[in-house]
């Protein structure tokens, strides 16, 4: 009774080779999977990677050609430019939601994905932030909303933990620059560190337009710390870690994925040694799992190299269709639970959520100043 | 004991890039009355001119030694700052002279804004990093207080500019000039003084010392961006007022104190509030000062005339 379907006169066309194997059983589906991001502006180069990411996803979905509620599922990508810019990023997710997408890969940026998560969450459709890694994202109390990346909290628990295990810091001081970020990735830090038996000898604050911390850190000197953390920009940290050479103040420098940049280094200038060390929320693509295969497909197909965030793209797109296959079921409502108790296992590593929607066990890199580059050192889990 | 005296220190090579930026504000207050809102872009703009300077220099003629690129770098953006400070005089300000009061500081907020964006246009959104052409390597003059070449030469030059031009208003014809137009620019001008010319000159002094201003605070920071004049200048019409709008020693003892109070703020501030504030709050203590000792002197530390000019 299906077969009739096949006659359709468009459908003929592109099912031609699968007719003429006479394999096809089950009528197609076309299922909508939005892809939102930057794709102009100046973060337009990470908006196009996590499209790329998802392309791919899909593609490879499509060619196994999946059943799902005994129909055979294809799945087809609306991206969305959201300009990184909130007010955009809420009108793409209106217009993701009119097109009837049945969920949503993005936004990328923490600014756009903030906002955008409320119109998702009252239209009842589940989206997967590849890249967003504010805390409040997921402090929303949505049910609705996902991340693969692991957040800023879990960034300054983790680089806690590794100050005083793997540095054997005991004296640490803190200085953040008071925005949502700086102060949240510093107070995680400090919580961490204390609650690894490390002691926080100092707690300074400037602000994130500032240039001179000769004051604050001539205040961390007298503490003698032999670690000082700065939460914030790398436009801060740049001079911050000039300042303290200049003062003669030899402690090591962590920070956290706000300095972990190219301008960081260009900033910085001989500042840097090989004990500054910064994070990155993920893992360096050669130490994911499926690392080495995905960057060969993700060549093959595009041509060009991965930005940063596709492979966590990729893993957004595969959940929200693994947990589809599980429920058995491409309606929001109905597969949803089956996301939220998902236990895939994508390329960069497990994806399983926790209550809030965050990622179980979301690795942090930690990278230090080496050979002029950030050199990844050891992926902390 | 170490920590006072590095504190100190910090605090003078701050206060004394203030005071220089602070002697542009209150010398135009002084003579026009105007709080000329703009100043702080001049920083900016001696900044990028003479980091454009240096940058073309140093990969046109490379093996130029720093202290020449830095010369040069000062050679093209002092004039270029002049001639900056005398443009926005001639044309943003003098018709509007005989204003009401308003008018020429909306301008002077405007023309900041026009300065900033324009930056932002030719040099872009980008920080760059300003090279640091004399030595920051700290040296350890006394155990534990450290003193770096770049900020001796900061506060060296800032002195001598200092110096220089409080000889220049004291003992030179133009100074008697300048003293006279600021006393009364109409009387002035009928005692045969070009009280235009005067003016004039006032905006491209002040503009040179912002440029040299705006060369130190890159140098010491090793940074340059287009909005980088936006917290010195407003810092430094703080140390105006802090030392009494309109008085020239009162500028540069007002830029010193406010480097100090603000090293000394984010130093000390939670110990003297027993731990119940902390360093975020160094700006605020910063003008709780200015608030004090305006509720006691309101003209300022060392000014003498209030409100004389209706």
């Amino acid at each position: 009774m299906k077969a009739n379907k096949l006659f359709i006169a468009p459908a003929v066309a592109c099912l031609a080779a699968s007719l003429a194997a006479g394999t096809v059983q089950a009528k197609e589906v076309v299922v909508r999977i939005g892809h939102a991001g930057p794709l102009s502006g100046p973060a337009a180069a990470f908006g196009k990677d996590g499209e790329n990411g998802a392309r791919l996803a899909i593609e490879d979905a499509n060619a196994k050609k999946l059943q799902i509620g005994g129909d055979t599922v294809k799945f087809e990508l609306v991206s969305e430019d959201d300009q990184a810019d909130p007010r955009t990023a809420t009108t793409v997710a209106q217009r993701l939601t009119d097109a009837g997408v049945k969920g949503v890969v993005g936004h990328v940026t923490s600014g756009a994905s903030v906002p955008a998560a409320r119109i998702y969450e009252n239209a009842g459709i589940p989206m997967i932030t590849p890249s967003s890694t504010s805390p409040k994202l997921t402090q929303q109390g949505y049910k609705m909303t996902f991340r693969v990346i692991a957040n800023d909290l879990q960034q300054g628990n983790a680089l806690g933990k590794y100050a005083v295990e793997q540095l054997k810091a005991t004296r640490i001081a803190v200085i953040d620059d008071r925005t949502a970020y700086g102060q949240g990735l510093a107070d995680a830090f400090a919580n961490a560190v204390k609650a690894a038996g490390g002691q926080v000898v100092g707690r300074e604050f400037t602000n994130d337009k500032a240039t001179d911390f000769m004051a604050i850190l001539t205040k961390v000197r007298a503490a003698n710390p032999d670690v000082v953390f700065y939460g914030g920009m790398d436009a801060q940290s740049g001079p911050l870690t000039r300042q303290m050479k200049q003062l003669g103040l030899t402690a090591k420098f962590l920070t956290g994925d706000g300095g972990c940049t190219g301008e960081m280094i260009k900033m910085a200038g001989d500042a840097l040694s090989a004990t500054t060390y910064c994070t990155q929320a993920g893992i360096p693509l050669d130490k994911m799992p499926g690392g080495a295969a995905f960057r060969t497909e993700f060549k093959q197909r595009y041509g060009s190299d991965i930005h940063v965030y596709a492979p966590y793209s990729y893993d957004a797109t595969m959940a929200l269709i693994e947990a589809m296959k599980v429920a058995n079921s491409v309606e929001p409502a109905k597969y949803q639970p089956a996301l939220k108790a998902l236990n895939a296992q994508g390329v960069t590593g497990p994806l399983a959520f926790d209550q809030s929607g965050d990622i179980k066990g979301g690795a942090i890199t930690v990278y230090n100043f080496s050979g002029g580059r950030w050199a990844p050192l050891q992926t902390l889990q | 004991m170490e920590t006072l005296l590095q504190q100190t220190l910090n605090g003078l090579v701050a206060g004394s890039i203030y005071a220089l930026v602070a002697l542009g504000y209150t010398m135009v207050y002084g003579i026009l009355g105007l709080i000329n809102f703009a100043h702080g872009e001049i920083v900016m703009v001696g900044a990028l001119v003479a980091l454009q300077t240096i940058l073309f220099l140093s990969s046109a003629v490379p093996g130029l030694p720093p202290l020449v690129l830095l010369l040069a770098g000062v050679v093209v953006a002092v004039p270029a700052c002049m001639a900056l400070g005398y443009l926005i005089e001639r044309i943003g300000y003098r018709r509007l002279r005989n204003a009401p009061r308003l008018a020429p500081l909306i301008t002077a907020i405007g023309v900041s804004f026009l300065l900033q964006t324009l930056a932002m246009i030719i040099w872009g959104r980008e920080f760059h990093v300003f090279p640091q052409l004399i030595d920051t390597a700290p040296m350890q003059p006394v155990a534990g207080v450290v003193v770096s070449p770049m900020q001796i030469f900061t506060i060296v030059v800032a002195f001598t500019l200092m110096g220089g031009l409080m000889l220049l208003v004291n003992k030179s014809r133009l100074g008697r000039a300048m003293r006279a137009t600021a006393e009364n620019h109409r009387v002035a001008g009928l005692m045969g003084i070009n009280a235009n010319g005067v003016i004039a000159a006032t905006f491209i002094i002040g503009s040179g010392l912002a440029a040299l201003a705006g060369v130190l605070f890159a140098s010491n920071y090793a940074i340059a961006h287009y909005s980088m004049g936006f917290t010195p200048g407003l810092k430094a019409f703080t140390a105006a007022v802090l030392g009494g709008i309109g008085n020239l020693p009162g500028a540069m003892v007002g830029g010193l104190v406010l480097g100090l109070v603000e090293s000394f703020g984010a130093g000390y501030i939670e110990h003297l509030s027993f731990g119940f504030l902390n360093s975020s709050y160094q700006d605020i203590f910063a003008f709780m000062i200015l608030g004090a000792v305006l509720i006691f002197r309101p003209s300022g530390l060392l000014g003498e005339r209030v409100a004389d000019r209706a």
